[in-house]
């Protein structure tokens, strides 16, 4: 039926319909086109603005009409940024990228084994507490914000990488543990059986044969995981009070606040920061897009 | 009686005997990182969020207990009430122009134009930006003297704006910045849009329906759960608006944009006041749910589901 009607469609364009709703169409495509070109342009422009403008001598930045190419491109300004603090700009970076890198692990780690329990195994209890996973998927997190920080400043915690890294080796990311669930509840029993009549344990089954299978969930999680540690500002804003333990973030945050006349300063840490996500979001793209659809969910 | 009991201790027994008991201990195994971490992480602290409403604590001296005077108080805190002003303003406002933008930039990458993959990854793209990297360039765009907006308004012939230095503007200027941040909801609602079975527009089109027609009776009535969704996700997530405000104007000016999270913050960790930003969080809490429970509730009433 659907066929039928797809394979009737371009015939009645073709002869039935007169020339002029054609051309009509053509035209409003192309007016379509030049129009998402321009709204296109006008979403990049900021940060299109913002990397230019890290090359730009000060006096370039400060004047009428805005000059968008800078005369001379000043790498000088991102030695100068990196460099103007006691703790050196790379110090930052590493930070950020522990951080995130132990969240991520530890995010995909312990989602996919508790998903593993929700989605394959029958136990008394697991509706229940399959129940409150979801009911904690739409909770708003700011009702745990005073709390959490007087729990982990008991657990003399708060100055240390801990309270942004350990509750996400504990499947507390709910949302991810909720979405693996689903793709392993689609992956057929048989394929396990057999390894487990082969005399394999329960773990080694889900690290050998269903975690390659669900590879693509995993990417998808992985990669929103970083984005959100990578991002987070709140988090270390609380908990991060000494220099040398800083992420970028807070860093970018008070070269702002300290150097706020020096727009190429701020402007050369914001786009060092920026880098690596647009890296990732160039070669990951396709997990970005399928994450999203699958889960309705992405970036935040 | 006897026989509810009677099935509840079968199913029991099903769990617990022969081979099924080895699924139930690994099925416990394997939960009991969520159960830990749920514990101690999530539900503890909300229990325990309970308990500093009715005390007055600085985390240097011990808490005092103090009753309900916490509860009052954030009725009665001007600067409380304010903050849920502006961000109901802002969330009411911002929402449902964001879903307006996306669902049409949806529709419209879902026509037959060139490089759709591009235009979809270019609306994406201020979604990656660090939140702190887009607070320090729109605080640039916005600038009084030399900012991007003033450029781009006086090419029509416009004044100047002071925008976030000025009471009247600050609001509006982060409601237009979160027209950028709405790669997301985009890409869900074109997933949604090539859901839809290309049948029924094309039986809608041969009866003669119109493009207006069509997505008047057909587009919209199937996108409805879509629309649902990415609503009840934006107004969470607005509602919840802190990194921006707290970059980029803190709260200023005249607290135009004191939202409700940064007003919850300052209590907390410039104040001190543990008590109060707790009983200040549970308002903002029974808020947000309250408002996602009637959209579920309203939601039977124009969300249209095929199966129901």
């Amino acid at each position: 039926m659907n066929i039928a009607a797809k394979s009737f469609r371009p015939m009645r364009t073709a002869f039935r319909r007169p020339s002029w709703v054609r051309i009509r169409e053509v035209a409003m495509l192309v007016a379509l086109q030049i129009f998402m070109t321009l709204l296109v342009i006008s979403f990049l422009v900021p940060t299109i603005w913002m990397v230019l403008s890290s090359f730009k001598a000060s006096t370039e930045l400060f004047v009428h009409p805005i000059k968008w190419l800078p005369d001379e491109w000043l790498w000088g300004n991102y030695v100068r940024a990196a460099t103007v603090f006691p703790v050196g700009f790379q110090r930052f970076a590493l930070n950020t990228l522990i951080i995130t890198s132990a969240a991520t692990l530890g995010t995909v780690l312990s989602s996919v084994v508790v998903a593993y329990s929700f989605a394959r195994l029958r136990w008394p209890g697991r509706e229940f507490f399959f129940g409150l996973l979801l009911a904690t998927v739409m909770l708003p997190e700011v009702v745990t914000l005073v709390p959490r920080f007087i729990m982990f400043r008991n657990f003399k915690w708060v100055g240390t990488f801990l309270p942004l890294t350990a509750p996400f080796w504990f499947g507390t990311a709910t949302f991810y543990v909720f979405l693996i669930r689903q793709f392993l509840r689609g992956i057929p029993m048989e394929l396990e059986d057999a390894a487990r009549i082969d005399g394999a344990s329960r773990l080694r089954t889900l690290w050998q044969i269903l975690m390659p299978l669900s590879k693509p969930v995993l990417a998808t999680v992985a990669v929103f995981s970083a984005l959100q540690h990578y991002n987070d500002f709140m988090g270390p804003l609380i908990y991060l009070n000494r220099m040398d333990t800083w992420t970028m973030a807070l860093a970018v945050r008070s070269y702002n606040s300290q150097y706020a006349a020096q727009w190429e300063m701020i402007f050369a840490v914001s786009t060092m920061m920026l880098i690596p996500m647009v890296l990732l979001f160039i070669v990951a793209q396709r997990y970005f897009v399928r994450g999203i659809t699958m889960t309705g969910f992405g970036g935040q | 009686m006897t026989a509810i009991t009677q099935r509840r201790r079968d199913s029991l027994r099903r769990y617990f005997s022969g081979l099924a008991l080895e699924e139930t201990l690994s099925g416990f195994l394997f939960a009991t990182p969520f159960v830990v971490g749920f514990s101690v992480f999530i539900a503890y602290p909300m229990i325990y969020s309970i308990v500093l409403v009715f005390q007055n604590w600085d985390l240097l001296t011990p808490p005092v207990f103090v009753g309900l005077n916490n509860i009052t108080k954030v009725f009665r805190d001007p600067v409380a009430n304010l903050s849920l002003y502006n961000t109901a303003f802002y969330t009411f406002l911002a929402v449902p122009v964001q879903l307006g933008i996306s669902f049409l930039l949806a529709m419209a990458l879902n026509q037959p134009i060139k490089g759709r993959s591009f235009y979809r990854a270019g609306f994406y793209m201020p979604m990656i930006v660090p939140v702190v990297a887009s607070a320090v360039v729109w605080q640039r765009v916005f600038h009084p003297e030399f900012g991007l907006m003033n450029e781009v308004i006086g090419w029509f012939g416009m004044e100047p704006r002071k925008w976030l230095w000025d009471p009247a503007l600050a609001k509006p200027a982060f409601i237009f910045m979160s027209f950028w941040m709405i790669g997301r909801q985009m890409v869900i609602f074109i997933a949604g849009l090539q859901n839809i079975p290309q049948s029924l527009v094309e039986a809608a089109s041969i009866d003669g329906a119109g493009r207006l027609h069509q997505l008047r009776h057909i587009i919209i009535p199937l996108m409805t759960p879509i629309i649902f969704y990415n609503m009840v996700m934006a107004i969470i997530a607005s509602f919840q608006i802190f990194a921006p405000a707290m970059l980029m104007t803190n709260g200023g000016p005249q607290n135009a944009t004191l939202f409700a999270v940064l007003n919850i913050y300052r209590n907390a960790f410039e104040y001190y006041n543990m008590g109060y930003a707790s009983a200040l969080a549970w308002e903002l809490f029974v808020i947000v749910v309250g408002f996602t429970v009637t959209q579920f509730y309203v939601s039977r009433r124009w969300v249209y589901y095929e199966t129901g």
